[in-house]
């Protein structure tokens, strides 16, 4: 008899996204076991626990702990979705835009420096407006517009005197007259699953801050762009982000790897969670065929 | 029905049909954000504060 397959569900949160995926595997009948990130532990000289898995599905809300969880796991040839080396790209703004510079992805104009002098520098050779991002960082938190150079020398003091180490890696990005609206694509593996507006009055339209969804159809021009944005950060499961771009066309702003589709769900009728565990189990196959 | 106590405010927090281990509810008393950290019998802490490094 053919062994059932085991995964292991790597969390900090059952929000409603865990809650289906949990529902997808319970479905299928398979065996899984739900990992709270907070409560795991790993002891390097020994993988052999970690190696009941056939693979293990990351959905930590805290990046570090997701991260290094896939390193380690995949240290100890332990399958995961995304793969460590995916979700380093996807969790580090900066890391993605190089990724997609370097396969010429279509992105927003984007600067990086590691002083305020220089950032400072580099904003006043874009012209103002501009935004500056924390490279790690989701939910549309601590995005900063700056409008002028009073603005840009307070956040930018703001930004090295109070932040983390890592807020002085300062992205600058163009600020895009987006139309109220950007485009939030689910890549599966090779397959666009679906697409939808989020909309919004703000400049920031991520739906964690309130912009609402609708579906997007998916053009071949999204679908085309989209795989080679997955393509170019590794692929797997992932949400791709694109900005209509004025002069541009479409643009890809950022990849998600563990992304949340509550109102992707719902609004396109696809059961993402569904897919997402299909495709655990392809990776699963993928690894044992080769 | 199933109910927990809010460390918060004391109220009664009604867990709904399905509820998981690690789920978030918020307390309609107070509001505050509570997780579910067992089901039989319920119980309720605060959940985490959000971190810097939290995201999608």
């Amino acid at each position: 008899m053919q062994r059932r397959l085991k995964i292991g569900v790597l969390y900090s949160r059952v929000r409603v996204e865990e809650k289906w995926i949990l529902g997808a595997l319970e479905k299928r009948g398979m065996d899984y076991d739900r990992l709270d990130d907070r409560a795991i532990h790993f002891d390097l000289n020994d993988p052999k626990p970690w190696r009941q898995y056939d693979a293990v599905l990351e959905r930590s809300i805290s990046y570090n702990s997701g991260l290094y969880a896939l390193r380690l796991l995949n240290a100890f040839g332990v399958p995961t979705v995304n793969t460590a080396s995916v979700a380093e790209i996807c969790g580090d703004k900066l890391m993605t835009s190089a990724a997609l510079a370097r396969d010429g992805v279509p992105q927003p104009h984007n600067a990086t420096a590691f002083t305020p002098e220089a950032a400072l520098e580099a904003i006043e050779a874009f012209g103002y407006p501009v935004v500056l991002k924390p490279v790690v960082g989701s939910w549309g938190r601590l995005l900063a517009k700056v409008n002028d150079r009073d603005a840009a020398e307070a956040v930018l003091e703001h930004k090295s005197t109070l932040g983390s180490v890592q807020h002085s890696v300062f992205y600058i990005q163009e600020y895009i007259a987006k139309p109220g609206r950007d485009i939030r694509a689910i890549v599966i593996g090779d397959k666009v699953l679906t697409a939808m507006y989020r909309k919004s009055e703000h400049w920031i339209t991520n739906t964690a801050r309130g912009g609402e969804g609708e579906l997007c159809p998916i053009t071949p021009e999204i679908e085309s762009l989209c795989l080679r944005a997955a393509q170019a950060v590794g692929g797997g499961v992932l949400a791709v982000d694109l900005v209509e771009h004025p002069e541009k066309g479409l643009v890809v702003n950022e990849i998600n790897h563990t992304m949340e589709f509550h109102t992707m769900q719902p609004v396109s009728g696809i059961d993402i969670a569904g897919e997402i565990v299909e495709y655990t189990v392809s990776v699963v196959k993928a690894v044992a065929d080769s | 029905m199933n109910t927990a106590t809010c460390p918060e405010c004391e109220a009664q927090v009604e867990l709904a049909a399905g509820t998981e281990v690690g789920e978030i509810l918020v307390c309609s008393d107070c509001g505050v954000d509570l997780e579910v950290t067992a089901l039989e019998p319920a119980a309720v802490q605060l959940a985490p504060m959000e971190q810097e490094d939290w995201g999608e």
